[in-house]
């Protein structure tokens, strides 16, 4: 298998240099998210505006996979609605679990068309997942909160 | 001393080619490869002699009772045990460590302390924990040093092992750091205070000589898969008297002397501890495993395995940015091997070696406090056995620098 599939450009870019890295304030909700096989954690705080993703910010350990993951995901969602922002992540999980099947729309998913070739290595598309994950159970959070 | 040419003849998963790559198994701590005598000695089973045990009363019945009886026979002269009854097959390492923890466990009480380390597997805190809890006993614990040893000093200050001691459970070698524990010294001061001895002994019984007869464990459990044995079965060894004294863990059949509907009384060990049917094939592949281990000679195995670790060592404790986990010396010390290189997750090590047919483990290896301990949140292991070679040491250092050059290019210009 060639690893140049799985690490592409786009990836090893956001792992050495993290989009929206840190804890911040505001927020309205924080989760903590781990993956036991391998350990990798991930605390993340969403503040949300009315049906606007004001802002993500994290901090975790994990692998390349995960941490890039985590950055692109910012980027794509951070001043986008939640509907949209939740589309997304459904859309994401579909591409992840289609062992490289769909071609993503770069439109659409931007950066996180890298992740297309991670799908094709079944054991770290949870990697790729960990952020997403944690992103809908923080929104589902505030959504919570409000109703 | 051991032909490693010719012992790796005897696997035929090693003749495997990964892509391009010949394969390079460095993950034998995790489990280890089968040799063709135990694959065949499973298929004559299922081919010639597949019958239950004990209870089926006809030829095929008679001979498989005897393949796994004789398995039984093999595995107690293999580790010196004073009689077979002594042998209670289960299903792996961790089903033992909780027939000990249950069965011993079964008469702990509030007040009541029970001994681990930091730097156990998984299997041998939890089934503590879970003890401990059901009866309010006390869960301590051996802290390490920083050289990743048990730290005897701080125990004794601490008085650890005291007279409220019960059970003490210490792996004999870390499966993470490959650190030999002083199971004997610690089992005296057990006995000292009147408490049973427990030694998971999963790293250790595969590759040097086991002895139980001077180890000074009252119960030692290890697994069969990490000894080119078949995996779903593992061994509780017990001293006979103690053994004797203890309450079933398991209820079922096999187990059983008399069954009345209000109540059973059961049957002596080690039947008492193997309700149901138990692992036969996979017990005749252990003896098998035992019989082909034998045969290369555990002190041949040890040997050869200390120079891998010596040379496996040196190679990687010389590449710039890398960090081993535990002793750096082979001087009593196992053969897994655990790292870290620079940032690079354990993960993606393990992806970029496998890409090139180097298969290791990356993870905390069940052993998240001692991870936590040491300060690292997870980490890489190698781990060598009987049919490792310089050549795969060699392959594995080449990879590890071109695996941190790939993550971090600043390594490139020095």
């Amino acid at each position: 298998m060639n690893i140049d599939e799985l690490y592409q450009t786009i990836i090893l870019d956001h792992y050495r240099e993290k989009h929206h890295v840190g804890l911040r304030e505001p927020f309205d909700a924080q989760v903590h998210h781990v993956n036991p096989s391998c350990g990798d954690e991930l605390t993340l705080r969403v503040h949300v505006d009315g049906d606007v993703i004001q802002d993500v910010s994290y901090e975790g350990v994990g692998c390349s996979i995960s941490q890039a993951s985590t950055s692109v995901m910012t980027d794509l969602v951070i001043g986008k609605g939640v509907e949209h922002s939740m589309g997304l992540y459904d859309d994401f999980l579909e591409m992840m679990h289609s062992k490289g099947k769909i071609v993503p729309d770069e439109e659409r998913f931007e950066d996180a068309i890298a992740f297309a070739g991670v799908s094709k290595f079944p054991a770290r598309v949870k990697c790729a997942l960990l952020s997403w994950s944690a992103l809908r159970d923080a929104v589902g959070q505030t959504s919570d909160k409000e109703s | 001393m051991l032909d490693v040419e010719k012992t790796r003849q005897d696997f035929p998963i090693l003749g495997r080619m990964s892509g391009e790559y010949p394969l390079v198994y460095l993950d034998s701590a995790n489990t280890s490869q089968k040799p063709q005598a135990v694959i065949d000695a499973i298929s004559e089973h299922y081919s010639q002699h597949n019958a239950n045990v004990a209870r089926a009363m006809h030829m095929l019945g008679a001979e498989a009772t005897e393949g796994f009886e004789g398995a039984r026979s093999t595995i107690a002269r293999f580790i010196g045990a004073a009689r077979d009854e002594e042998v209670v097959f289960t299903k792996n390492a961790s089903e033992a460590l909780n027939l000990a923890a249950n069965a011993l466990g079964a008469s702990l009480k509030p007040g009541d302390e029970v001994v681990i380390s930091v730097m156990e597997h998984h299997s041998n805190i939890v089934p503590w924990q879970m003890v401990c809890e059901r009866t309010g006993a006390t869960l301590r614990w051996f802290d390490i040093t920083d050289e990743g040893r048990l730290d005897l000093e701080a125990a004794e200050r601490d008085h650890l092992i005291n007279e409220r001691t019960r059970i003490v459970s210490l792996t004999s070698v870390s499966n993470v750091l490959g650190t030999h524990n002083p199971v004997t010294d610690i089992a005296r001061q057990a006995h000292a205070v009147g408490a049973r001895m427990v030694v998971d002994a999963s790293q250790s019984v595969p590759h040097a000589v086991t002895d139980v007869s001077t180890l000074g464990a009252d119960i030692l459990c290890f697994t069969g898969h990490k000894m080119c044995g078949p995996t779903g079965i593992g061994v509780l060894w017990g001293r006979y008297d103690l053994l004797e004294t203890l309450p079933p863990f398991l209820g079922g059949g096999e187990m059983i002397e008399v069954v009345e509907m209000s109540h059973s009384t059961f049957a002596p060990p080690p039947y008492r501890f193997e309700a149901g049917t138990p692992p036969i094939a996979q017990a005749v592949g252990l003896g098998a495993a035992v019989d082909y281990l034998t045969g290369v000679g555990m002190q041949n195995i040890a040997a050869h395995e200390a120079r891998m670790t010596q040379y496996a060592l040196d190679k990687l404790t010389s590449i710039d940015g890398l960090v081993v986990l535990g002793p750096t010396q082979a001087e009593d010390r196992g053969s897994a091997i655990s790292f870290n290189l620079g940032d690079v997750h354990p993960h993606d090590v393990m992806q970029v070696l496998d890409s090139r047919g180097i298969a290791i483990r990356g993870g905390h290896h069940c052993a998240r406090p001692l991870h936590r301990r040491l300060g690292h949140q997870s980490s890489t292991r190698a781990s060598s056995y009987l049919y490792t070679t310089a050549s795969e040491i060699d392959a594995l250092a080449d990879a590890l620098v071109f695996t941190r050059n790939y993550f971090a290019p600043k390594f490139k210009q020095g």
